[in-house]
Order: structure tokens, then sequence, then C-alpha cells
């Protein structure tokens, strides 16, 4: 789950890390009442979950009430790269001497964490990677052992921090280490880091992934759930728990395990469709959870038809095949749903819709024979 | 021959008694595996339908001499599950758990790797392995594989596994062993270390190999079937069509290198003189096409 910037700060705050003093605002009433909180200057930011929003006008610095109501007024409502600013977030100006960058994240290959820090941040990390990689100071940790002080003082000093800046920053790096282990991130990243002119370290920014398969020991990840997505049928999904994608396409996808799922998107591609979405409705799925499904996918108005493509193995076809009779019961279902379904208790589940078949409930033998029909019927 | 398990491997299963182990393992005794003996916490000497329970897995070892173990408990627990087996003297350990935290995953396989070298981990998150005809450990259903091989499967993905199998068992065309190594972040076992055990087993004559989007592992594979693989290998790659990763920021994609896309892992498998096909079913009658001409 990626987080806001602003939510990203307030998980930083839960660490002892540094941030601009700040708050977030959803109309231009509380960012004034912000601003003069936090005093002028401040800095307005969108608040949306692309990239970009500097050079599409979301990031604006503001003196007085009158600026605050100008460009918060300006910015609430942008649409930046099809994402809407519903929210703001409203922070005291720095005075910027030096930027770094500095990062954790996982080293899947090597199976270690892995920081990367840099005395070259403000800018886009992949193009110092590119141009200067050398400017990169790269720290493999053991997972076992972590990050302690003395490391993170010996890499900033690697990495060519500025030495006033090498103690707060070696202290806010074993913070932000913690934040990522304890905190569950997939991804930590601060850029920039800041050192003002007073001498103090701070991070300007924040870039936070959570890990969800952690979301069980993090009941305070509940208040990010609720600005997850803005996608209705993703909404949709994601309270009824299923693993879902939005996509533009017109065949409906459902399948079981998300390599099947991707493959299930290639094979529609490859015969002339297009999907509407990815939908992975998980190992050991039931009759109810097939039903939920199908009925994200029935709401989807740009649906014509419905691929369900099943290989059992943790998840039982009979239990598949009863979901899809009960959420033909509960919901009407507008579009034919065409079924290949293979694997654990196969011959139950095809018993279970043979005296339910017709023109809009199909089975199909081969997963290849399935998405032609789906794509077939869809494209009539 | 096959690798990593075959008809004499005696197995654990740790969360017999609940509703997916008990399925499960009795299905995987059904399918002929020797399945010895069950460990619950506090449920030591009571059976799962002749299976005798244990309450630790050291208990179920000085017991039953297993040397592997099925590991089906939820994801807060799987870690210590894990380390249990390895410290009660399992050797091949299958997790299937899905939904375990990264860091978790990240801690464990550090401290199997520094604590217990001579331990292999599959999963988690994985649909387990089956050597046909012998044993199956996990969730795959038995019946779509087909003893006596030459093929041997490898595959991060559970249901394609499956269709793997079905792919070459509808044409008649047998297994060896078939791994299923998983998606997750920290696999236990990787593509090199199956791709390895299956060139260096004298029964596999050719190796399915099917990736997905994400990471660089086909890439790291496929290094290595440049310079140390003599037998063909057929590979799928999912995901071509798939959204872009929505879970991953920058950091991520520098360190995968290519940014893990499906058409860079296809490019370096071929480079490897990989037969890269676009379908689970076009790799399936490659694969055809290649036992028929050995």
């Amino acid at each position: 789950m990626d987080l806001f910037e602003y939510q990203g700060k307030q998980y930083f705050s839960r660490y002892g890390i540094a941030v601009s003093p700040g708050d977030i605002a959803d109309t231009v009433e509380e960012a004034v009442a912000v601003a003069e909180r936090v005093g002028y200057p401040v800095v307005i930011k969108a608040q949306v979950k692309v990239g970009g929003r500097g050079k599409a006008g979301g990031v604006q610095l503001a003196s007085t009430s009158e600026e605050v109501k100008f460009h918060a007024g300006n910015i609430l409502g942008l649409d930046i790269k099809g994402h809407i600013v519903h929210r703001v977030w409203v922070e005291r100006s720095s005075d910027i001497a030096k930027e770094y960058y500095v990062s954790f994240t996982l080293d899947r290959p090597n199976k270690v964490h892995l920081g990367m820090l840099s005395a070259q941040g403000g800018v886009e990390i992949e193009v110092v990677a590119e141009e200067n990689p050398d400017a990169i100071s790269f720290l493999s940790i053991d997972p076992l052992r972590g990050l302690d002080l003395a490391a993170a003082r010996k890499w900033v000093d690697e990495a060519q921090l500025d030495e006033v800046a090498q103690e707060q920053a070696a202290q806010l790096l074993v913070k932000l280490y913690e934040c990522y282990t304890k905190g569950d991130c997939d991804l930590a990243e601060i850029n920039p880091l800041i050192l003002t002119p007073e001498n103090t370290v701070h991070a300007l920014d924040a870039k936070v992934t959570l890990d969800e398969n952690a979301s069980f020991r993090h009941p305070e990840w509940e208040e990010f759930r609720a600005t997850e997505t803005e996608d209705p049928r993703e909404k949709m999904a994601k309270e009824k728990g299923l693993n879902y994608i939005g996509l533009d396409g017109t065949v409906g996808i459902i399948a079981n395990g998300a390599g099947l799922a991707m493959s299930t998107l290639d094979v529609v591609n490859q015969v002339g469709g297009t999907a509407a979405n990815f939908l992975d409705i998980g190992g050991g799925a039931n009759a109810d959870v097939m039903a939920s499904a199908l009925e994200v996918i029935n709401a989807d108005p740009k649906v014509k038809a419905i691929f369900v493509n099943i290989f059992g193995g943790i998840t039982r076809v009979d239990e598949v095949a009863k979901g899809v009779l009960e959420a033909l019961q509960r919901v009407s279902i507008s579009s034919p749903i065409v079924l290949r379904l293979d694997g654990t208790n196969a011959v139950e589940g095809r018993a279970i819709l043979a005296p339910h078949e017709s023109d809009t409930l199909i089975t199909e033998p081969t997963m290849l024979e399935a998405a032609r029909r789906a794509v077939a019927l869809a494209n009539a | 021959m096959a690798i990593f398990v075959d008809k004499n491997t005696k197995v654990i299963v740790q969360g017999l008694t609940g509703g997916q182990g008990r399925f499960h393992g009795l299905r995987n005794r059904d399918y002929g595996t020797k399945i010895v003996g069950g460990v619950t916490p506090g449920k030591g000497g009571e059976n799962v339908e002749g299976i005798p329970v244990y309450n630790s897995v050291k208990e179920a070892v000085a017991a039953t001499g297993a040397t592997a173990s099925f590991i089906v408990v939820p994801p807060k627990f799987a870690p210590a599950a894990i380390m249990e087996a390895a410290e009660g003297g399992i050797t091949f350990i299958v997790c299937i758990t899905e939904g375990i935290p990264a860091h978790d995953e990240a801690v464990t396989y550090n401290r199997l790797v520094e604590e217990f070298p001579g331990v292999r981990l599959l999963g988690p998150n994985c649909p387990g392995i089956i050597t046909p005809g012998q044993c199956n450990i996990g969730i795959t259903s038995g019946d779509i594989a087909l003893p006596g091989g030459p093929v041997g499967i490898v595959s991060r993905s559970g249901t394609l596994t499956y269709q793997a199998l079905h792919e070459l068992s509808k044409q008649g065309i047998g297994q060896t062993t078939c791994v299923g190594i998983g998606g997750d972040p920290v696999p236990g076992t990787n593509f090199i270390d199956c791709l390895a055990a299956f060139e260096a087993d004298p029964e596999t004559k050719a190796v399915m190999m099917i990736g997905e989007i994400g990471g660089s592992e086909e890439e790291r594979a496929a290094e290595w079937i440049k310079t140390n693989m003599t037998k063909p290998v057929v590979s799928y790659i999912a995901g071509g069509t798939a959204p872009a990763g929505r879970k991953m920021g920058h950091a991520g994609a520098i360190i995968s290198g290519s940014k893990g896309t499906a058409q860079a892992k296809m490019d370096a498998l071929a480079a490897a003189g990989v037969h890269v096909c676009l379908n689970p079913t076009e790799a399936g009658e490659k694969m055809v096409e290649i036992v028929r001409g050995l």
C-alpha cells in the first residue's frame, strides 16, 4: 500500500524522524488555519500518489494568508495526470543548504536489506543512478543484525554528506531503518533529506510503501485504508477483500493465483481481446469469495464478457462452482460467463454447473478455448 | 531419480489438525506420500485418521525418522514453525503459507542459512513439490501429474505450475519432479537451485521453467543456464500484458536492474538459448515437440 506524502510524514514522526511542522487541509479555510499555526512562509503541496506534481503546479510557496487562499484554491481540485487533488499538506517552508537522498528496500536477489544514500538528492534517483552511479553509496544490511549508529556514521561519511550534517543524518538513518523494519515498509524513501542553513537535518518529503501482509500487527494502518484508492471498482473489491486492479478493457477476468491471473490477461490479449481488470481470488477461495468477485466485475459497465479461469490447488473447484451459482442468485449478472475449470475437485465442480449451462453460462475445456470464447462474446 | 523428494521421503505435517492441514495432509497421504506424523502443540497423542500427532517437531522426528516437513499454518506463526522444523532436525521444509510479511521472511531465511546451512526451505507461498507417483508435499492435485519423466518443472507461480503439469500430462509426457518455488520476495529455494538439481539428475532430460514479472530471478537464472545447463529449457513468463507493478517505488526498480519486465526476462532467457513461449499452452506444445525429438 502506497502512502500519501502526509501519511508518510506522519508515519516517520512515529519513529522520531524530523519533518517540517505542518498539517493537512481539505479546504482553503483549513489551509489558512494551518499556515497561521505553523508560521509563514509555508509550502502548499498537493497530495496525490503520482510523480510530477511540482511541474503540474501542485507545489506552491505562500507568504501571506491571501497567498495561501489563492494557491490552495488553485491546487484543491487540480487534475494531476488523472489524479484529482482533494487534500493538501501545508508546512513551514524550509531554507535549503543541501539536498540528500536516502532509502531502504529489500534487495531480493541477495535476500538482505539495501540502503541507498546520496549527497545528490532532490532529483530523481534513477537519473543519478544512470548518470553518476558513484554518487550513490549502497549499504547491504543483514536483517539479523540491522543498522547500528556506528555503521550509520561510517555510511554517511562514505556517502560524503557534509561534515555538519553527518551526526544528525546518521541518527536519522538509524530511525528510518527502524521505521522500515518495525514499520513493515517495502520502501521507505526520503528525497530530499535536507540540511538547512542553520545546520539541522530533516525530511522534506516522504515516500512509503507498506507491506500489506504485515497489516495484522499494525492496527494503526486502518486510517490509511480509507484513502487508499479512488477507483470505485477497486474500493468495492477492497471492501470484499479481493486482489483487484482495474483496467480499461471489456473482458472481466477472475482467476486463482496471481500467476494464472496474469497469464489469463496475456492469453486474452493474444487472442485479440482486452482485459477489464486483474482479479486474483487467491488460494483457498470459497463460494462466498467467488460470488463477491463476480459482483465486483458485474459492477464495471465496460465489461461485456466474464472469463473465470480456475486451476484448483488449495482452491476447490466445487466451491468455485457453488460460488458462481450463488452469485447468479444474489445479483443479476449482466454479461455472459465463460468458465474454464481444472484441478482439485474439478469433476465435482463441472457436475455442479452442468445443469445450469446456457448461452450466458458456458464452460470450455481449455484456457485458450475459453479465452477465445470470452473474447468473441465481448467483441460481438 | 527425482530431485529433493522421492518415495522414501518421510514427511510430517505442521498444522495437520487444522482445516487446510488435514485436507492436504490426507490428500498427500492418499497419493502415496509417506506422511508419518503431524505436529500441533498441545495435541500430542491425538491422531488424524491414523496419522499420529506430536506436540513438537523434535518429538515427531524422534518417533518417526521424518526428514521433510509440510508447513500449513497461518502467516503469523509460519516463521516460528519453519525455525522449529530446522531445529527439530528436518532438512527439507515446504511452507505453503501465503501472506507472511516480507521482513519476517528475510529474517527467517537468513537465520536458516546461518544456523542450519544444510536445510532447504521451499516457499513460502508456494504450491509445494511433487515427484509424480512417489511423493507429493503441498497442495498440487496429484492426478494432474504423470510419473516417469523426462521433464522437470520449476515455477514461481502456483496455479501456473498446475497448468504446466496439465499441459504435459494430457499429451502423455511425464515429469520427474515439479517444484513450485513461490512468488514471495524471499523464496527459500530459487530457480538456479532447481535448475542445478535437474541438470544433475540423469532422468530429467528437459526442463520447463515458468517465471513471472518482477524481481530479477529469471535474469539470474538465464545467466546460469548460459554457462551451466546442457539440457533444453522451455520457458513462459507470465505478465507480459499485466498492468505495470504498483507495488514498488523507485528504489526497487533500480535494484532489479532491468526493471523486472516480462520482455527483459524473455530477452535474457532467449539469449541463453532457452525456448521462450508466449503462453502456457504454447510452452507445453514446445516441450512435447522437444521430448518427442529426444
